[in-house]
């Protein structure tokens, strides 16, 4: 529970910050379980791949958070990475974006 | 019971072993069949569910099985040993009697699933890190072998697609290589390896009939279906059900189509069209589509009730809470319903009686009468996904 709270509260700084949005604590859980269960689908509930590449902190540190919310958005041309654009906000890209370069929350 | 009591008691098992009380309270009865005993995975915390799949009651709750997320099992020839292959490379040797492990080994960095041999003697694992695919001793889980997967263009690759042949062969596909292998071990542990080259550009699954004839892999760089003929004297790659996405836009893949499972009713085959939200039917005698279904969405596992006349499909996130039921007789859409958020997986009871439904998001699989098509029953499980019946132990194929 306290974890959760953290999570909120983190996302709510995070995003007023990196997006100006203004992102409830329960998007945050949204997007926590989507990247853990579907985006883990391909790329493993832990993150550390699959199909998928893997998108632990350390696999991701040659790349900033803007490449990589693209990437969430418009996908991997000739590769299965779909755009998700449409199914999460810039705002959320960014977010996703930001915590696997930290560290993506349980 | 609460989940708390109930995840208490689980641990109660694995530690204390079978003479314990099991999950649900209840004695995991030392003389019994396995016959209709069933394996749930939880996916999300390490543990498999053991299920009395005639009772609808969950025996036993099995935890220490490591990252579960696209996990799958096979079963020993006994129907008593089921083999739980994880995402973290976990080999987990599972005693469905007792309730508990019987032996564990991390095989690998990454894997994928895996297959067991006609004999029930060799397990094999398919990995994606380092990719390949490993033998071990399916009594001890002794390594016997390990085959790495460095296709003709010098590079390892991820496999996918094990299923295992008659005669101690297993069949895989090279993700990153665009190839398919033939392992044969009948001679030994050093195996005769068949290869074909430019099967088609990423193979994504394969599955082989109930007969051992037709191995096809889907193709997620190319829309079509790379078919191997087992029963040629020298088999060779085909492509089949080609070009479905030919002057339409290819859709967005949320989720991979899997092929485990696949639907085959007669001769006709139900597969997944990656990019159209169709299923394709292909002609099993011709090599030839015979026809497109539209459906509700991205199609992930198509699944053949027994007898073969209906297909039962789920999909794909964001469209995963639905399930329908092509009349593959008539091909009809017949039925469309919505058992809960996130539908990971599908399966029968042996003679088709019953359909179990992993429902990820509610906690819950539901158990439907297949014939009215309504919801008998439910049991608790913790993000539950793959579902098998002992049954598999004696089918070919994934």
């Amino acid at each position: 529970m306290a974890r959760r709270l953290e999570i909120a509260l983190a996302v709510g700084i995070v995003s007023l910050m990196a997006a100006g949005a203004s992102q409830a604590g329960d998007r945050a859980a949204e997007l926590t379980a989507l990247v853990r269960e579907d985006c883990g689908s391909c790329h493993g509930m832990t993150l550390k791949g699959g199909l998928g590449a893997p998108l632990l902190p350390a696999d991701l540190a040659e790349k900033d958070a803007s490449s990589l919310a693209a990437i969430i958005l418009d996908g991997v041309p000739g590769t299965p990475m779909p755009p998700w654009r449409g199914l999460v906000s810039e705002a959320d890209a960014r977010w996703i974006a930001e915590h696997l370069k930290q560290g993506f929350p349980q | 019971m609460n989940r708390r009591a109930f995840l208490t008691a689980g641990v109660s098992v694995g530690l204390a072993g079978p003479a314990m009380a099991a999950g649900a309270g209840e004695a995991c009865a030392p003389m019994r069949g396995t016959g209709d005993l069933g394996l749930i995975i939880e996916r999300a915390t390490g543990s498999v569910l053991i299920v009395d799949v005639g009772a609808h009651k969950t025996l036993s709750r099995i935890e220490g099985l490591g990252d579960l997320s696209h996990a799958t099992a096979v079963f020993g020839p006994s129907e008593r040993y089921a083999y739980v292959f994880g995402r973290d490379g976990g080999l987990t040797k599972v005693d469905m009697l007792a309730c508990r492990i019987e032996k564990r080994v991390i095989q690998a960095g990454n894997a994928i699933g895996g297959a067991i041999s006609d004999d029930g003697a060799l397990i094999v694992a398919s990995n994606y890190t380092p990719g390949g695919i490993k033998v071990f001793d399916a009594n001890d889980l002794g390594e016997l072998a390990s085959v790495p997967a460095i296709g003709a263009n010098g590079k390892p690759s991820k496999t996918v697609g094990l299923v295992d042949l008659p005669g101690r062969r297993f069949a895989y596909a090279l993700y990153d290589a665009d190839e398919i292998w033939i392992a044969d071990f009948s001679a030994g542990m050093s195996p005769a390896l068949t290869k074909f080259t430019n099967v088609g550009r990423l193979p994504y699954d394969a599955n082989v009939t109930s007969d051992a004839r037709h191995y096809l892999a889907g193709l997620f760089g190319e829309d079509g279906f790379a078919h191997v003929d087992l029963w040629a004297d020298k088999p060779e790659v085909t492509r089949v059900v080609s070009g479905y996405n030919a002057g339409r836009e290819k859709l967005p893949i949320y989720k991979m189509p899997h092929l485990e499972g696949w639907g085959q009713s007669g001769s006709t085959l139900v597969l997944p069209a990656a990019g159209q939200h169709e299923v394709l039917l292909l002609n099993l005698e011709t090599m030839r589509e015979e026809a497109r279904i539209p459906a509700h969405s991205q199609p992930v596992f198509c699944v053949a009730r027994p007898d073969g006349r209906e297909v039962w499909i789920n999909f794909a996130h964001p469209h995963n809470n639905t399930v329908q039921v092509l009349d593959v007789f008539t091909r009809k859409i017949v039925h469309t319903f919505q058992p809960g958020p996130a539908v990971l997986h599908l399966e029968f009871t042996p003679r088709g009686h019953e359909v179990w439904i992993s429902v990820r998001d509610a906690d819950r699989i539901d158990i439907y009468d297949v014939r009215t098509r309504t919801k008998k029953a439910e049991i608790a499980g913790v993000k539950p996904s793959g579902i098998f019946f002992t049954a598999r132990a004696h089918r070919l194929g994934a």
